[in-house]
């Protein structure tokens, strides 16, 4: 069983990363998450693995893309500017069907924005962002720990599904240092095989061809169609969430990452003075836990939903409430993270006006 | 019948083939066009080498966005300009396998400028066959980086302004990527005869050698001709070439540190087997 100790969230990517069999990481400096390629330029070497600082985030992803396409399990790490270059690449990786993991740390923006936390790349990393139908498994971590165990699991269900993986997490989980448990082992990893990988044909009688280029209408329309039946298949088996305090609940607080966990804080204070309010924790943002979360707020006064960002996963909480549960949204941008009274205070007044309904 | 049947088997000797590295798929290009020697010559290479199964090709956006079609050997489609990084992502994995791009001069010294020249700049062991026709073809021949000053295209339909402040000259990849110490080799040669045809065969097997020896990054740049897009006739569009575009672009080796004297004596260098998969 692996010790407890303290843990930067950066370093619990790059350590999940290694644990996950990652062979090789391309990546371009950018604040913050500059550890992750830091700890990475040493440890993928030391135990036998590729890293490559590209010489931007442009060819980063594309040499995700020819390693992944080499058989190989490749990732790449940024933060939401250097994740908006890369989208051309994830857009190519996904209409190839090829595995990889990318890890945004998310700060402000629109534009250069800020280095502080945000969560505006929401819509970017669950609604397509580059371009064309596709879609990525979306893993939000919310401690350090997660941060660490979904980078890991995340080239499991790259390769399961031969998608793009990606974890989005921010500036404030990517800074913090706190307490997780990770092995010390760097475990042995057998990623499945791969006969599709263009890895020379090395005695095979049919040549391998990563492609996302069809050029007759029939041919990318059924192409669509097999990716489409891809993502069907991981909203039916990867939905992840997580409820706390559910069971008494008459108010649902939703919220995801950085921002569940001030939720959290708020909602134990908002117990104390007798508010029966509960929290639901989308851990997959996409695939989106819908169904779960419609029969939960079934049962619900009203919902209410935070997030950094000026309301993104807003959208999907509406679709899923029934008609007669109300969804309120508050937002902070910039970086600015309300203090757990504030976050209380917001929920008993939502509580109150939804009981006054 | 019985006639045929007596006669015995003509004794047939194979002189010229399609190269087994050559799908028999028929290639696309429009008359004229060079990617059908250049095809052939990289083909050529895979077989001669006897790469055909450690090879892995990079082909780019482009006229050539099809050649995934044609070549035997495993293949990886790039998005425009991103070859050379496609290409570092298999080579850093796979180390002992041959890898190559095929690109146009859009993608290559346009879009894809910075990959070229980094993946030049850490001496990406990897081949890169550069096609030079100085137009985009496939978009329906547009203006290049690599366009002559005054050649009319649809997008510089008075001619390319090279004048300060304008569309400048046009780019010499070879020139700009010879002063990187990570190039082993790089050289140009106009695709417009029988001769300069084995010329490129030459230059392109010293590039090879260039990855097979570890020694670095290695172009070859052919000159090549685009009649539909320069509105010429085929054998105009070719002499067009010999006259015009060579002095630009002039040919020859740039780089040649593959037929350097190794610095320990003696040494011969000796190819690697293929690993395992």
């Amino acid at each position: 069983m692996a010790q407890r100790r303290l843990v930067k969230g950066n370093e619990a990517i790059a350590l999940g990363a290694l644990h996950g069999g990652c062979d090789a990481f391309f990546g371009y400096p950018i604040t913050p998450q500059n550890e992750v390629p830091e700890i990475l330029s040493e440890i993928l070497p030391a135990n036998g693995r590729v890293f490559l600082q590209a010489e931007s985030e442009l060819a980063s992803i594309n040499m995700v893309y020819g390693a992944a396409a080499a058989g190989k399990r490749a990732m790449s790490s940024s933060s939401s500017p250097g994740i908006s270059l890369m989208m051309e690449g994830l857009s190519y990786i996904a209409g190839a069907e090829l595995p990889c993991v990318v890890v945004n740390v998310q700060r402000g923006g629109p534009g250069l924005g800020n280095i502080a936390a945000s969560q505006s790349d929401y819509f970017q990393a669950c609604k397509g962002g580059g371009h064309g139908d596709y879609e990525m498994i979306v893993l939000a971590p919310w401690n350090v720990q997660e941060m660490y165990e979904f980078t890991r699991d995340a080239f499991g269900l790259a390769d399961k599904y031969r998608v793009p993986a990606f974890v989005l997490s921010d500036a404030v989980l990517g800074s913090m240092l706190e307490s997780a448990a990770i092995p010390e082992e760097v475990p042995e990893v057998k990623p499945p095989p791969k006969p599709w990988a263009t890895n020379g044909r090395n005695g095979r009688t049919e040549r391998t061809i990563i492609n996302s280029l069809y050029l007759d209408p029939q041919d990318l329309s059924d192409h669509n169609d097999k990716l489409q039946a891809v993502y069907r298949r991981i909203h039916e088996n990867e939905q992840r969430y997580d409820t706390r305090f559910a069971d008494d609940a008459e108010v649902m607080v939703v919220a995801y990452g950085i921002c569940a966990r001030l939720a959290l804080s708020g909602i134990k204070l908002a117990r104390e003075q007798g508010i029966k309010v509960g929290l639901f924790r989308p851990i997959t943002v996409n695939p989106f836990p819908y169904a779960p979360l419609r029969e939960l707020l079934g049962r619900m006064r009203g919902a209410w939903t935070f997030e950094l960002s000026a309301g993104q996963m807003v959208q999907d909480v509406r679709l899923s409430a029934p008609e007669r549960c109300p969804v309120e949204f508050f937002g902070k941008m910039g970086g600015i993270l309300p203090p757990p009274a504030e976050v209380c205070e917001r929920i008993k007044k939502f509580a109150e006006t939804v009981h006054g309904s | 019948m019985e006639a045929e049947a007596s006669h015995p088997e003509p004794e047939v000797e194979c002189v010229f083939k399609r190269p087994d590295a050559l799908t028999e798929t028929p290639l696309h290009y429009c008359p004229g066009c060079g990617h059908g020697i250049f095809h052939r010559l990289v083909a050529q290479m895979i077989d001669e080498f006897g790469l055909m199964d450690r090879t892995v090709g990079i082909v780019p956006v482009g006229c050539s966005v099809l050649a995934y079609n044609y070549f035997a050997c495993d293949t990886i489609e790039a998005s425009h300009g991103r070859a050379p990084a496609v290409a570092t992502g298999v080579k850093r994995c796979l180390p002992d396998r041959f890898v190559f791009t095929y690109q146009g001069d859009g993608d290559l010294a346009s879009i894809g400028m910075a990959e070229t020249v980094h993946a030049a700049a850490r001496g990406e062991s990897i081949c890169v066959f550069f096609v030079n026709n100085g137009i985009y073809g496939m978009t329906g021949g547009q203006m290049a980086p690599t366009t002559l000053a005054g050649q009319k295209t649809t997008t510089s339909p008075l001619g390319r302004d090279v004048s300060v402040g304008k569309t400048g000259p046009p780019i010499d990849m070879c020139k700009l990527l010879s002063s990187l110490p990570g190039v082993a080799y790089l050289a140009r040669v106009p695709l417009t005869s029988p001769k300069n045809v084995r010329k490129a065969h030459k230059y392109m097997c010293k590039a090879v050698r260039a990855q097979l020896e570890n020694k670095g990054f290695s172009m070859v740049e052919v000159l090549s001709a685009c009649p539909v897009q320069w509105r010429m006739a085929p054998l105009v569009a070719l002499k067009h070439i010999d006259e015009d575009v060579v002095k630009v672009f002039p040919p020859g080796e740039f780089v040649n540190r593959v037929d350097e004297k190794p610095a320990s004596a003696g040494a011969q260098e000796k190819v690697a087997a293929p690993a395992a998969n």
